[in-house]
């Protein structure tokens, strides 16, 4: 029998299910997307349909592979989203609760007295996004529902397990996505006790933790179902940041910075999270520093829809190309508090350092510096943190085409920042890990050797320059807080 | 209300009945609508189709609205929107021939390279992204000067880079006219020894050549014996005609 010629992911997001087939050498050879309902029945809530998501990713793993020869299919998936199910039927008991969804705030106000203990064991801050408060919500605001799960008759995944479920009938989850429930401890990457009595989650209804790659199972059509990692943490994979210090930044909306760390979880002092980065079969798992930017590309959106200074978010560079720098003009994008690594919920976004000199292209280039020193907070608070020297920067997502930003960044963080010749990364983690743990890729070397640089920004600007305009960054920063009255 | 200029208004009244439908207007038709003499619309349109607002057809006589004046307003083509709109085609494009590709624009009678992928072998590379190669040595340069909308002449003297470089304004324009025939254009080391270039043109949904893209490298791998290897341009026609139809979305 010949051999199979490629690996597919499905890569299941917020907005929509994807299916990306790759070659041995990391090109795309097909991709086909569907879009599934963002449910919003109240403020603050959001909800999916798990149903209407399986159906989703079912059309597009069907389409993308058709008449293709597929060694092995990935998993990566939206982290958090909370899908509760009934074993004997396979269906949902209720909607899928998103990461976005703000229900659980009073929650984990409530649980604040843990708050020790979750940082210690889980890594994590106390914070609405995570699966374990979600699971509580459910199980009290549903009657009888508690009771069913404590038999194990209702099972809990997050979108992964939920996946991994339906293509192979088996109740597992990988170690990554397993890492942002609050349930398991870091440390020993097994549901802890103490963890799910601060939480009230019954074990019985928990899938069973298991590496980042290795064979699950296999589909009804006979394909090895061989990876399940997080979004943010297949990035990491898809950028092949395999050695300790090794760091991604995904510029999308918002952004996500994932530092690996190496096999020791690191407990971050600087407001970071401590994340599973992956973990390939037996070997031991590798840890990462992940650091959120809430407002990075949503700012350049913003501009463009609620000032109308831009008529698409491609022209922020040419505005901010008709001046040679800021004015003098720094924008803070804390329009929901400041997140890592201030945590100041206080916090709300000004521009300041307006003089009558500033123009529309100044503003537009504080803008762009803002993703920046955005970045570059979370980027110390990682060094400091792992002892690790950040090097290069390895930048993927939408905003890696403005290149004004890319030279910003390099200038900023005083080292050189890297586009990758595969801008679908998280898809391309997901295909890799899944091609290793069937042998269609040898070892991690190989990957390596797939990864090329398609572009590399260098610092141009020179340290006196940069530290004055870290201080002038830190002032405005300065300014933002203490304005919501709490 | 202040005084106004007589022609300039009947030069608007052309526009505006131009612009009105998809037909082609004559002399005559124009006289009636706008009930004024053959002689005086004479004038107008000669001035018009020198500044490049109306154009008119060879075949007919009969007159249409020019590239130009499909250029100004909010049509224009952002070249950041059109990295953008590229970039994962120019990167599929280095990935396929393995070779570093180039994005252009036209400005001020030079091309600007506006988007730049590295060659994928690790290499060391710089990024070229702002730099400006001369239209009538490389391969992008000719594709925009072949469909340039606006016909702007070519800076003379032609400098020669390399031994190769047409310097000869009649045979610039020979070459000019092959390149419109074939679709694509090619640089045999006219600008740098040793290096081939080949680019093909992106188009916006009005037909309008708004960029080149291509591909550069060593001649050895490109043009063994003098001669482009074929498959090497299809991947450059594929790349240009992919984002042209994204583009016209």
């Amino acid at each position: 029998m010949p051999r199979p010629h490629y690996v597919a992911a499905i890569d299941q997001g917020t907005t929509s299910s994807r299916c990306i087939v790759f070659d041995q050498a990391g090109n795309i050879i097909s991709v086909v997307q569907r879009e599934h309902r963002q449910i919003f029945p109240k403020p603050g809530w959001v909800e999916h349909d798990a149903d209407e998501i399986w159906q989703a990713v079912q059309g597009v793993l069907a389409e993308a592979t058709n008449g293709l020869d597929v060694a092995a299919l990935g998993i990566t998936n939206q982290r958090e989203t909370t899908v509760l199910w009934d074993r004997a039927t396979g269906r949902p008991v209720c909607p899928a609760v998103v990461w976005q969804d703000t229900r659980t705030a009073p929650l984990t106000h409530a649980l604040a007295e843990h708050e020790g203990l979750f940082k210690e064991k889980a890594g994590l801050p106390l914070a609405t996004y995570f699966s374990g408060p979600k699971i509580r919500w459910l199980l009290d605001e549903h009657p009888g529902l508690r009771e069913r799960a404590e038999r194990g008759e209702v099972l809990f995944g997050t979108m992964d397990s939920w996946l991994l479920w339906n293509l192979t009938g088996r109740h597992v989850t990988d170690v990554t996505n397993a890492s942002r429930t609050m349930l398991m401890n870091i440390h020993t990457l097994a549901w802890d006790d103490e963890l799910l009595a601060a939480l009230g989650v019954p074990r019985a209804m928990l899938p069973e933790i298991r590496p980042s790659a290795e064979v699950y199972g296999h589909t009804a059509q006979g394909v090895a179902v061989a990876s399940a990692l997080g979004d943010q943490q297949a990035a990491l994979f898809g950028q092949t940041c395999f050695a300790p210090g090794e760091t991604k930044s995904t510029y999308g909306s918002g952004s996500f910075l994932l530092m690996n760390t190496g096999h020791e979880p690191v407990v971050s002092k600087h407001g970071l999270l401590t994340t599973v980065g992956y973990q390939i079969g037996d070997t031991p798992a590798t840890y990462a520093l992940e650091g959120a930017i809430a407002v990075t590309g949503s700012l350049v959106q913003w501009l463009r829809d609620n000032l109308g200074l831009i008529s698409s978010a491609a022209e922020i560079e040419t505005l901010a190309k008709t001046v040679d720098d800021n004015g003098g003009c720094y924008f803070v994008p804390a329009f929901s508090g400041l997140f890592a690594p201030h945590w100041r919920s206080d916090a709300r976004g000004v521009i300041a350092g307006l003089t009558g000199f500033v123009n529309k292209g100044h503003i537009a280039r504080a803008v762009l510096e803002a993703t920046a020193w955005q970045t570059r907070e979370v980027v110390d608070a990682m060094n400091a943190d792992s002892g690790l020297d950040l090097t290069t920067l390895r930048a993927d997502g939408g905003m890696t085409a403005n290149n004004l930003l890319m030279q910003t960044l390099a200038d900023v963080l005083a080292v050189p920042v890297i586009r990758p010749m595969v801008s679908e990364t998280t898809a391309l983690g997901a295909a890799y890990a899944a091609g290793l743990a069937t042998g269609y890729w040898p070892d991690i070397e190989s990957l390596r050797a797939n990864w090329h640089k398609a572009a590399e920004w260098r610092p141009r600007i020179d340290e006196t320059v940069r530290e004055r305009e870290h201080r002038s960054w830190k002032k405005a920063v300065a300014r933002t807080l203490d304005w919501v009255e709490q | 209300m202040g005084e106004t200029i007589q022609s300039v208004e009947r030069a608007a009244a052309i526009l505006r009945l131009l612009a009105s439908g998809p037909r082609q207007l004559g002399v005559a038709e124009l006289a009636r609508a706008l009930g004024l003499p053959k002689g005086t619309l004479h004038g107008i349109l000669r001035t018009l189709v020198r500044v490049g607002f109306v154009e008119q057809d060879q075949a007919t006589g009969k007159y249409r609205l020019g590239a130009t004046l499909l250029h100004l307003g909010s049509s224009y083509l952002d070249v950041n929107e059109l990295r953008t709109r590229a970039i994962n085609w120019a990167d599929a494009l280095a990935g396929r021939s393995r070779e570093s590709a180039w994005i252009g624009t036209l400005h001020e009678g030079h091309v600007l390279v506006i988007h730049h992928v590295f060659r994928p072998d690790d290499s060391m590379q710089t990024l070229q992204v702002g730099t400006y190669l001369p239209t009538h040595a490389s391969a992008l340069g000719k594709v925009l000067l072949a469909w340039d909308p606006y016909g702007e002449a070519v800076a003379t003297p032609l400098q020669p880079h390399t031994k190769k470089t047409i310097v000869d304004p009649g045979q610039l324009e020979t070459e000019l006219e092959l390149v419109r025939t074939r679709g694509w254009a090619a640089e045999m080391e006219e600008l740098t020894e040793g290096e081939v270039a080949i680019a093909a043109p992106i188009k916006d949904s009005r037909g309008i050549v708004v960029g080149a893209i291509g591909i550069r490298g060593a001649v050895e791998r490109l043009a063994p014996e003098g001669h482009l290897h074929m498959e090497f341009v299809s991947y450059v026609r594929d790349a240009a005609r992919a984002i042209t139809r994204d583009l016209a979305r």
